[in-house]
């Protein structure tokens, strides 16, 4: 059985929402039934945007939760907010830069990412979301590859099909890049 | 043809509107369900449909114009949230009164005042109850999906010209921004103006052809007997309304010890209050009305007798509550829970609020 | 007793006109809505448009409107009769579609919805009745009311530090690049009988045509409001309303 309730969160710009809309056409790409619901308060103007992108292989009753399975983290204020809303066991993604409090809770399983350092090392910062999600899909391999693929092209319009093969790479260097607490 | 794509609810009633076959779409934006009109500007529909898309000056002149429109016998309809519903108001009285069939869609928000831009119940009495002055009401629909967001523009369109009486469908800001796969029906022709001239000749206005007299559209009488009269035709309609158009949807009611009783978003979160409750062996089951006007009056009421309790899950400070009530007739107890303002209260906390209300008592 | 004569038709000089209902008109005597309502009523036989005319009436005096003029009619809430026209128009471009508002209709508690109608270019046609005051409610203060006018609402007359100043539409109208067509007219005398059915054809031949938005505004008594008899009110409005609402065309894009 398939049940992945994500919270993605961090600074609007960050594309947030385009990774959670990425992560929810692969889902539907994979045959998954999947919810995807966008904070889109003021906070999209500039301030911290989130999130919640639910995979499962039956039909998703709320598509509210806080109690996620997985928590990809992206700024301190995001840190603050949804640490404690991970599941016991379940997972917490972080890239470090900017964050001045590491999580401190023992009863889950914490990753961290460099993405913002080699994203802008390979000069880059476009592909900083899909390095991420490389991260995430190699520690919670539901989404199958392919299918990732796929739904990044459907996730994006056409006039952008040309940033796919920088994107793809990105995933995978995401996946090499994550590391354990 | 048919179609399954990831959307999302405000996008989907464009998609709606256009694929039903809607003559014109009045709006004026607001959040959270700006994405409306926007999505109807680019999809051009009066390029391919003939549909005509016009961006109002305000709520008050799109809710006349669907007046307008409505009058010539036409599909049309408009879409707002919470503070332009208010502006609404008086149009969808004039709508009421003159039986004229429309769909207004209200994505709502936090209040009052202009309150906040995050998801709400809180227009749950504007809706049912009036909202506009004098004796009337909505056929109000509530979608719990991106789904019947999208399947609620045809049935509204289907309801409003089977009744001549204006539908809501009464969303939120999370079926509206939420993406959820959908299934998007094949395209519907619009009516032809013959069609049109068949089917509403008794009192579409559209030049008085040679084989009619002329109609007036019009919500006025000098004559209060004749007022009265309009108004028990009125009421006679909303009987058979609530007759014959109640819709709801139950889960595990059938040995529920206590039933949660909620509709759109705030039914969704429920039915994970189920799932929680069940797995841990307390006996709790769902009831969602679909048509928030008529009410399920009648199975809340069976179930009153046998149940231990109602819990009203709604994000408003108690609205639907008083329906509950009165269809439980004493029977059972009914309490409410909800977060306002725009806070969205999450399963655990509907789930508290059921332990501390009832299991735990 | 004398015999009935029947009357030879060369002899008739003078028939209601065939739109016109059998209705008894709920108008005070002396009042100018009726000259207006036979006049639209004959532009729109004339036109050949009895099955292609559709009219908004509004609140006001002129609300009962449909029940005189035999043709479809939607009656509109207060001031909104532009944003029916606007929706009925773009549905059904082939009709002619007008609406018979009064000044607080219009120019009051409508004006947000007029002007934009008109700046949106609505091929339609606002038949405007100016009389500076509000007769169905009983003679209260328009925005059109002259200064210094008693009125219910304004006793000691019209005082711009209370009410501010009356208002031409007409000429706020006329700046906008969708509007085609404002004029200025009357109904009190033959002449201005004859004009004014003159500007209402024009205007609803700008509509047809797709030309923009056109205004007739028909400067207008109301003896009752204004509490005096049908020819003082005439001899009033010479004097005082066309002083500050002078006739004439105020825009004409056909006019080169």
């Amino acid at each position: 059985m398939i049940k992945e309730e994500i919270i993605i969160a961090g600074f609007g710009g960050q594309g947030v929402l385009s990774m959670g809309k990425i992560l929810a056409y692969s889902g539907v790409m994979q045959g998954l039934e999947v919810s995807w619901m966008p904070s889109y308060g003021p906070e999209m103007r500039g301030g911290t945007a989130n999130v919640t992108v639910i995979l499962s292989d039956r039909p998703i009753s709320s598509p509210i939760s806080h109690d996620f399975d997985t928590a990809i983290i992206l700024n301190q204020q995001s840190m603050d907010k949804f640490e404690p809303m991970v599941k016991p066991g379940g997972v917490l993604i972080y890239d470090p830069n900017g964050i001045t409090r590491t999580p401190e809770r023992q009863d889950i399983q914490v990753y961290s990412i460099d993405a913002t350092a080699e994203a802008a090392r390979s000069g880059n910062m476009r592909v900083f979301n899909t390095m991420i999600l490389g991260g995430y899909l190699k520690v919670k391999p539901i989404l199958t590859f392919d299918y990732v693929i796929a739904g990044l092209a459907k996730s994006l319009p056409e006039r952008l099909h040309k940033l796919l093969p920088a994107n793809e790479a990105a995933i995978r260097q995401g996946m090499e890049l994550i590391r354990p607490r | 043809m048919e179609e399954v794509k990831l959307m999302k609810g405000n996008e989907v009633v464009a998609e709606a509107a256009v694929r039903c076959g809607c003559d014109g779409y009045f709006g004026y934006p607001i959040t959270p369900q700006s994405e409306i009109l926007e999505t109807l500007m680019q999809m051009r529909p009066w390029e391919t449909t003939g549909m005509v898309v016009l961006q109002a000056e305000s709520e008050v002149a799109a809710i006349n114009m669907v007046y307008g429109g409505a009058a010539c016998g036409k599909k049309v309809m408009t879409s707002s949230s919470s503070p332009g519903i208010s502006l609404m108001c008086e149009g969808l009285s004039y709508l009421a009164g003159a039986e004229l069939p429309c769909v207004v869609v209200n994505v709502s928000r936090g209040g009052p005042g202009l309150g906040t831009i995050q998801p709400s119940q809180a227009d749950y009495f504007q809706a049912v109850k009036g909202g506009g002055h004098g004796d009337y009401h909505l056929i109000v629909l509530a979608p719990n999906s991106v789904q019947e967001m999208y399947d609620f523009v045809f049935l509204g369109f289907e309801l409003a010209f089977r009744y001549l009486n204006p539908v809501m469908i009464l969303s939120d800001g999370v079926i509206g921004q939420m993406m959820e796969k959908v299934v998007l029906s094949a395209p519907v022709a619009r009516w032809t103006d013959e069609q049109i001239a068949a089917q509403s000749s008794s009192w579409a206005v559209y030049g008085k052809p040679e084989t009619r007299t002329r109609n007036i559209v019009t919500s006025l009488e000098l004559e209060a007997d004749r007022q009265e009269k309009v108004n028990l035709k009125l009421i006679e309609k909303y009987r058979r309304v609530a007759a014959e158009e109640v819709r709801y949807e139950t889960s595990l009611c059938e040995d529920a010890d206590y039933v949660l009783v909620a509709y759109g978003s705030s039914a969704r979160i429920c039915a994970k209050v189920v799932e929680m409750a069940r797995e841990e062996g307390h006996k709790v089951g769902l009831l969602r009305p679909i048509t928030l006007y008529p009410f399920p009056t009648k199975a809340i009421r069976e179930l009153a007798d046998r149940v231990k309790g109602f819990l009203s899950v709604e994000m408003n400070a108690g609205q639907m509550v008083e329906d509950v009530r009165l269809a439980a007739e004493h029977c059972a107890p009914v309490a409410h829970y909800g977060r306002m303002g725009g806070v969205v209260h999450s399963p655990s906390e509907v789930y508290e609020a059921l332990k501390r209300e009832f299991i735990n008592q | 007793m004398a015999a009935e004569v029947e009357m030879k038709p060369e002899n008739l000089v003078y028939a209601k006109p065939r739109l016109i209902t059998d209705k008894t008109m709920h108008y005070c005597p002396g009042c100018s809505h009726g000259v207006v309502h036979k006049l639209v009523a004959e532009v729109i036989d004339e036109m050949g448009l009895e099955h292609d005319a559709i009219g908004i009436s509004p609140v006001g005096c002129a609300v009962l409107a449909y029940d005189y003029i035999d043709i479809d009619w939607v009656e509109s809430a207060h001031g909104r009769a532009t944003t029916l026209a606007t929706a009925i128009k773009r549905l059904r471009p082939d009709k002619m579609v007008f609406t018979y508002q009064g000044d607080g209709d219009l120019a009051a508690i409508g004006t947000g919805e007029t002007i934009h109608a008109g700046n949106r270019g609505e091929n339609i046609t606002i038949i405007f009745i100016n009389n500076a005051i509000y007769g169905m409610t009983g003679g209260q203060m328009a925005p059109t009311t002259l200064v210094g006018m008693k009125t219910a609402t304004t006793p000691y007359g019209r005082d711009t530090h209370l009410n501010g100043y009356p208002y031409k539409i007409g000429e706020v109208m006329s700046l906008l690049d969708g509007v085609c067509y404002v004029t200025r007219q009357s109904v009190h005398t033959p002449a201005a009988v004859r004009k004014a059915k003159k500007a209402i054809r024009k205007a609803f031949e700008n509509s047809m045509a797709g030309r923009g938005l056109s205004l007739v505004e028909i400067v207008a008594t109301c003896n009752s409001g204004w509490k005096l008899s049908p020819v003082e009110a005439n001899r009033w409005m010479e004097e005082h309303m066309m002083e500050f609402y002078p006739l004439g065309d105020l825009k004409d894009t056909e006019k080169k």
